[in-house]
């Protein structure tokens, strides 16, 4: 019986955009964008099987061993830190992870500043680090509006275009880190299906490469 | 399986052939002084530890780790010292909420190490991880070889446990970013991105790695694994690799280190290495090494292995003659295989053999 790679794919436009770069490095399976409800895709003849997640879970497939490889954001790479590997930086889905607020927001340190985010490992970790004592506030979308309301001082968020920001009034205050697509595999499947997975990994770098 | 769990059945395994080669059985106590771990935090593998207080008012703390306890108790004078031991520690594990009672079996060598210490040291870790499947990787490291490659630069603690978790990661991209944010040589972080493709079977890969212009500092670590190499190889050990992936606390280990795998689990399930820096952080001169094996991640494993629940399902009804029955039972007992009576029918039992003793039929 053929092995075969499981790859957890994150919902959603990305995933999309991966899976075009996976199918031209070789491992194609076409029903995968029918748009139709199935969750599991295989292509036994590439040697590949893909699942659709919520991206935020993919590390979790991954680290458990679910799936051997996966693709998740650095950010959530970072506010998860799984026990992975993390072996491509796939330069897609760029954004940045920021600090944002009302355009003249400055912070004068005279009281606890009020964040809120759906990241709360990367705040807390940027905020103590300039040991500035925060209220994590620990909202699960539309956190634009956090400010606006008057629930929080700043939000920590993910700024793709700053679009919503000006829209809502708010500008970024200052950037945390650049954010992209990576390519993890777990450490238990890199151990024994090795050469599969560097060869995905080598076809996968050259379109990436390629389309750069 | 028996009367025993799959992981208890492994303890007695794996403490049946540390005893073979000497390791003394040692018992600890279920209980320390927290104080003990909040000093060795980093040495720990979860940081969560699970407290109470004494009768006496004192904070203690359910052991989370074995080999703190055992050096405790350990003064220079013992060595050299072999120990094994199975036991249960309380931790949280990795992306898990809550504690969780975990049976770890290990064996630990206090006094000099040299070459054939650490070889019988693999030996032993290849044979435990053969003990759950013969589809294992024993992977292994020397730290020497990162901290000789960053000797020159100035980094400190954090920095260089930064860098370590990118190599543990095996994260190229990762790691030229945080080379490029402290400041690291070029040259430095040349060597650091060739660790990061570097594994493959010991011998092999070790020649790659000294074919690369790493500096004088990390002479003692080449030779001590070039030294461990020519035994494993003779001892016919060939599932160990290199790989710099493995990575541990630098404030406590030195020298040689090593994680094994075994195929079907998604995680590591051994873990050891050289330990001399928590020597001298509890005051020891001594050296030592040792490793873990964390049993818990085989539950799940074995279970999928078993395809029965029994041997022979016996299914009876208010018709059937209790003695009939009974003396069927017997008979299955009696060739050793494992037998379970029902009133009714089987429902969901997975049995080997199903004997109907209802509407009055008898055995042929």
């Amino acid at each position: 019986m053929k092995t075969m790679l499981n790859i957890a794919l994150p919902k959603g436009r990305l995933g999309k955009k991966v899976y075009g770069a996976l199918a031209k490095a070789g491992y194609p399976c076409p029903d995968l964008l029918e748009g139709n409800r199935k969750l599991t895709f295989e292509n036994e003849a590439a040697g590949v099987r893909y699942f659709w997640v919520k991206p935020s879970d993919v590390a979790v497939y991954v680290e458990r061993g679910a799936t051997d490889l996966g693709i998740a954001g650095s950010d959530i790479l970072m506010e998860y830190r799984p026990d992975v590997y993390e072996l491509l930086d796939l330069r897609m889905g760029r954004c940045r992870m920021c600090v944002a607020g009302p355009k003249d927001f400055e912070d004068d340190h005279t009281h606890t500043l009020r964040v809120a985010t759906k990241f709360p490992a990367i705040a807390r970790s940027y905020y103590n680090a300039r040991s500035r004592e925060i209220d994590l506030i620990h909202l699960n979308g539309s956190i634009e509006l956090a400010p606006i309301l008057g629930l929080s001082d700043v939000i920590v968020d993910i700024v793709e275009t700053g679009k919503t920001l000006r829209e809502n009034g708010l500008a970024v205050l200052d950037e945390i880190v650049p954010i992209s697509a990576r390519l993890i595999v777990n450490k238990s499947s890199d151990k024994f299906k090795g050469a599969q997975i560097r060869r995905l990994i080598e076809q996968v770098r050259e379109v990436v490469d390629h389309e750069d | 399986m028996g009367i025993l769990n799959a992981d208890e059945q492994t303890a007695i395994a794996l403490r049946t052939l540390y005893q073979q080669y000497g390791y003394r059985p040692y018992r600890v106590n279920s209980f320390e002084e927290y104080d003990l771990y909040a000093r060795n935090k980093r040495f720990l593998t979860s940081e969560q530890i699970l407290t109470f207080s004494d009768t006496d008012g004192k904070l203690m703390a359910l052991k989370p780790d074995v080999t703190l306890s055992i050096v405790k108790n350990t003064r220079d004078s013992d060595a050299p010292l072999k120990v094994s031991y199975a036991e249960h520690v309380y931790r949280v594990p990795r992306g898990a909420y809550g504690f969780k009672e975990i049976m770890q079996a290990g064996v630990e060598h206090i006094g000099t190490v040299d070459v054939y210490a650490m070889s019988e040291m693999l030996m032993l870790a290849a044979r435990s991880l053969e003990t759950i499947s013969e589809r294992y990787v024993l992977d292994v490291s020397d730290m020497g070889i990162v901290s000789g490659i960053l000797a020159g630069e100035a980094l400190d603690d954090a920095d260089r446990s930064g860098l370590l978790s990118m190599i543990s990661a095996k994260n190229p991209h990762g790691l030229h970013e945080r080379c490029a944010e402290l400041g690291v040589s070029a040259q430095a972080e040349a060597l650091l991105a060739a660790l990061i493709p570097l594994c493959g079977p010991l011998g092999e890969t070790l020649g790659k790695l000294e074919r690369l212009p790493l500096p004088d500092a990390c002479g003692e670590a080449l030779a001590s694994l070039r030294a461990v190499a020519r035994m494993t190889q003779a001892l016919g050990l060939t599932r160990i690799n290199l790989d710099f992936s493995v990575v541990n606390d630098m404030g406590y280990y030195n020298g040689l280190i090593f994680s094994g795998f075994v195929d079907g689990i998604a995680s590591s399930v051994l873990s050891g290495g050289r330990y001399d820096l928590l020597m001298r952080r509890m005051g020891r001169r001594s050296q030592a090494i040792g490793f873990a094996v964390y049993l818990d991640q085989l539950e799940r494993f074995y279970v999928r292995r078993e395809a029965y629940d029994v041997d022979a399902l016996i299914l009876y009804d208010g018709a059937a003659d209790p003695l009939a029955v009974a003396q069927a039972a017997q008979a299955q007992a009696a060739q050793g295989r494992t037998v379970r009576v029902q009133l009714g029918d089987g429902g969901a039992l997975r049995a080997r053999e199903i004997i109907d003793l209802r509407e009055g039929r008898a055995l042929s």
